[in-house]
């Protein structure tokens, strides 16, 4: 059967890459005795894949993976198991059974979330009331956002506008010299789009220059659907196992 | 958490930075100003390769058992961090506090190899540690030095306030007990070091001194004062069994060399191969008890999580209870996720069954350590290996479908010739004649035979000790002749031959039996950039051949020279079990190209058995 697994990822934590936290997972399902499926030959490995791979340096309280388990406890009992074998920073959030011809989590990624605050040392250049008043010219007045993306390979346009699902200032309670933006951005082998990408191009249309390590990124959910019939959070998926 | 000691910049900028900010799965978290004795545990090489050492993990836990100390982690910092550390000027941390290792009582560095000695100086300058013992100061942690390579302690000396001599577990508690002692009565470092020197297997170089003949050899070693013992005894562990193991070994976030729980077997070998180092100064042999294995096995793969378990020692085939231990892993764990590593264990029925069993014979090789090609030479290293039991053993792996076979041999032996070297190639195509003597039918396509060479370096505590060393380019012509011999043999397209660098090893050569004049070449060879040497992409013999030449260093001295058999040499001052009458008859009888039995089939009284314990006492009751 099925399960999808969510989790979040914090503190010095955001330092540990995506093959490393696979395998720091491997092992974790050993020791909390998940009953995971292997595959089969002289190295078996552990059916599992994730949802979408964090950057380095990123951190997250909605991240996902998916495993496939010959049987397995409630959702409770596994996610008491699962934490007593996380390392301080890991936190395993949700543990929930998916439909058997479910298809994994990686395949139908479409779109991510995030908040961006100011890292320590970095000062935000305009007052919240300016950045919102920007923000309104870059991405709520036209109907196109043009900018070009390059790969390794090539250099095509892309518009941002269709990729950019929500782009807002927010203040934190009682602090105005710092705030910070949510983004609501497509995720996914398609279309990816990555935060730091995007403010790039703010920053730019703001006539400002964005230095390296500006922001502290942090995800907070990844989700399946489309603009027009909306978006479902991969936890919501799931079903509880009592 | 700690908060990183190195802010996200340097981290989100630098190779690894898992490298450096701890937080591992088992890391021991304590309150650093709650405990008596702060202890920076060190392995100076790369995270990756010093998060695979055993003896760290044992002392880590042993250690952090006692509640009145906190013993943390330190690696090397890769060259590119080490540039950000130089620049910024940020002192070196431990990783569990990420605290600076200035601050710590006890900086302790485990020495495995002679190519890491510059790291250790690259260790104390980003910790801002002086790098010489003697101007240190009171606020200055005590800089203690253990592991195989403090058995010559004296080319590193100059940078250490004491070495250990000996296995860890022994004497740490006393060490620490005395330090205490005498922080509460406010005595000084020099003091404590005095007192220190008086424990068994504490070597405190400062409290000695050493002068020199004319022509360079060592005239004295001696104690400075009275109340110091003239001789360093070894510690080591009677019993095993009793011994701490760590059940819950740290488990890195990044792939560290040995990813895998490790089974300790025994210490010690009974063999006497008379190169090797560890045969010599881990005697006598120690065996651990299955049943106690097989709990530190189910223990540890449960609070590890890891997918392999793996067994550990000098000579596995050797141990005692090794098909009960290697069956209970293959019962209790094969199929269930955990793969199952052997160590090279020696060719037979028996390990041909296992390995059937635990590899993929299509992709897994067999390993044979022959060390010479000739039985001549062979006989003078003692390598009990004969060619018949060779051949023997490929052939009963090829009849059970393996196709791979590595060897392993060194180069530039004592009393060497072509022949010796030529052998090697003849031996390889022997064991390919074997092979291709199997049906074409019954047969796999090739066989791949890989020679792989090393140039052998003379350690201190070994019969061959009194050995004398090649310049690089005579070691190359060796490898030279054996590539020419590989080349003309009938069976040359199934061989493939590797040899290694010879710069290293002449250098290595000089390290491992330097006197205290040598500390100032790898002074000058660190402040001239040299770093890393163990690593060939970072390995820059210029910089040492400088250092040689501006500290008036020969190199000749240490490696080509003969060494008479009364010679004084720097580390005798050490007991390290093996008596040095004993390492002589030994060299004797190498050099008569004479085998000497193993410890199980008759004691060869080289001095072990004094201990009490192990080999040297079984079936004795």
């Amino acid at each position: 059967m099925k399960i999808r697994i969510k989790f979040s990822k914090g503190g010095s934590m955001k330092f540990i890459g995506h093959l490393d936290t696979m395998r720091y997972f491997q092992k974790a399902m050993r020791r909390a005795d998940i009953d995971i499926a292997y595959s089969t030959g002289f190295s078996p490995h552990q059916i599992m894949s994730f949802a979408a791979p964090l950057g380095v340096g990123i951190t997250s309280e909605g991240e996902y993976l998916d495993i496939e388990v010959h049987s397995t406890r409630s959702t409770e009992a596994s996610l008491s198991a699962l934490n007593a074998a996380m390392v301080e920073g890991f936190t395993v959030k949700d543990y929930r059974r998916l439909k058997d011809d479910s298809k994994t989590a990686m395949s139908i990624v479409s779109c991510a979330d995030y908040t961006l605050t100011f890292r320590e040392g970095y000062a935000c250049p305009l007052s919240p009331e300016a950045l919102r008043e920007g923000l309104h010219a870059f991405y709520e007045v036209p109907a196109e956002i043009p900018v070009i993306k390059k790969t390794k390979k090539s250099e095509k346009t892309i518009d941002l506008k269709q990729l950019l699902y929500d782009f807002q200032v927010l203040e934190d309670e009682g602090d105005e010299v710092h705030p910070k933006f949510y983004l609501k951005l497509s995720t996914g082998s398609l279309d990816n789009l990555k935060p730091e990408f995007l403010m790039e191009h703010f920053y730019r249309f703001l006539g400002l220059d964005l230095k390296d390590f500006t922001f502290q990124v942090h995800r907070l959910d990844v989700y399946t659907g489309d603009k027009r019939n909306g978006f479902l959070s991969l936890n919501d998926m799931g079903t509880v196992i009592v | 958490m700690s908060k990183p000691a190195l802010n996200d910049e340097i981290l989100l900028t630098i190779d690894q930075p898992a490298r450096y900010i701890g937080g591992e799965l088992n890391m021991v978290k304590k309150d650093p100003k709650a405990v008596d004795i702060r202890f920076a545990m060190c392995f100076p090489d790369v995270y990756e390769i010093g998060m695979s050492h055993l003896g760290i993990q044992i002392l880590y836990d042993m250690f952090n058992r006692r509640e009145d100390v906190y013993c943390e982690r330190v690696y090397s910092p890769w060259p590119d961090l080490h540039s950000v550390l130089k620049k910024q000027n940020i002192p070196l941390f431990a990783l569990e506090s990420q605290q600076p290792v200035r601050d710590f009582d006890f900086l302790g560095i485990t020495v495995q190899y002679e190519m890491c000695y510059t790291n250790i100086l690259q260790i104390l300058d980003l910790s801002h540690i002086p790098l010489h013992a003697k101007e240190r100061g009171e606020d200055d942690p005590i800089v203690i030095g253990g592991g195989p390579c403090t058995y010559n302690p004296e080319p590193i000396a100059e940078f250490f306030d004491l070495f250990y001599i000996g296995e860890g577990e022994v004497r740490y508690d006393a060490l620490f007990s005395l330090y205490k002692i005498c922080r509460e009565e406010g005595q000084k470092r020099e003091e404590f070091l005095r007192q220190a020197a008086h424990i068994p297997g504490i070597y405190v170089p400062s409290m000695y001194e050493v002068a020199y003949h004319a022509d360079g050899t060592l005239k004295s070693f001696m104690p400075k004062y009275a109340d110091v013992p003239a001789r360093v005894e070894k510690q080591i562990v009677v019993e095993p069994d009793e011994a701490p193991y760590p059940a819950r070994p740290l488990v890195p976030f990044i792939k560290a060399t040995q990813d895998r729980v490790v089974l300790e077997l025994q210490r010690g070998c009974i063999r006497g191969c008379r190169f090797c180092q560890a045969g010599m100064i881990y005697r006598p042999t120690r065996e651990k008890t299955a049943e106690r294995l097989k709990e530190y096995a189910k223990e540890m793969l449960k609070s590890t999580g890891h997918e392999e378990i793996s067994l550990s020692s000098l000579s596995s085939s050797d141990y005692t209870q090794l098909e009960e231990i290697v069956n209970f892993l293959i019962e209790n764990f094969h199929g269930k996720g955990v793969n199952i590593s052997l160590p090279s264990l020696r060719i037979d029925a028996f390990s041909l069954d296992v390995m059937g069993k635990v590899q993929d014979i299509k992709k897994s090789s067999l390993t044979f350590a022959p060390e010479a090609g000739s039985q001549r030479m062979r006989d003078v290293i003692n390598k009990g290996l004969t060619k018949e039991l060779i051949l023997e053993g490929a052939g009963a792996a090829f009849a059970g479908g393996w196709q791979k076979v590595k060897l392993y041999f060194m180069l530039g032996l004592p009393t060497e010739t072509k022949e010796d070297m030529r052998a090697i190639a003849e031996l390889a195509n022997d064991i390919a004649v074997r092979y291709y003597e199997i049906p074409k039918d019954a047969r796999n396509g090739k066989c791949q035979i890989t020679i792989s060479t090393s140039f052998f370096v003379p350690k201190p505590f070994t019969p061959l000790q009194w050995a004398t060393m090649h310049t690089a380019e005579e070691y190359i012509e060796k490898a030279r002749i054996v590539n020419d011999a590989v080349k003309a043999q009938l069976n040359r397209k199934s061989l493939k031959y590797n040899w290694h660098e010879a710069d290293v090893t002449v250098l290595e050569g000089v390290l491992a039996r330097g006197d205290r004049r040598v500390s100032a070449v790898i002074e000058r060879a660190y402040e001239k950039g040299a770093i890393f040497d163990a690593w060939s992409e970072y390995f820059r013999n210029e910089l040492w051949m400088e250092a040689f030449a501006e500290t008036n260093v020969d190199i000749g001295f240490y490696t080509l020279r003969p060494r008479a058999l009364d010679e004084l040499f720097p580390w005798d001052f050490i007991d390290a079990g093996v008596t040095k009458d004993f390492l002589k008859r030994e060299w004797e009888t190498a050099c008569a190209q004479k085998v000497t039995p193993n410890c199980r089939m008759q004691c060869a009284g080289c001095g072990a058995k004094k201990y009490g314990g192990g080999v040297c006492h079984e079936n004795q009751d």
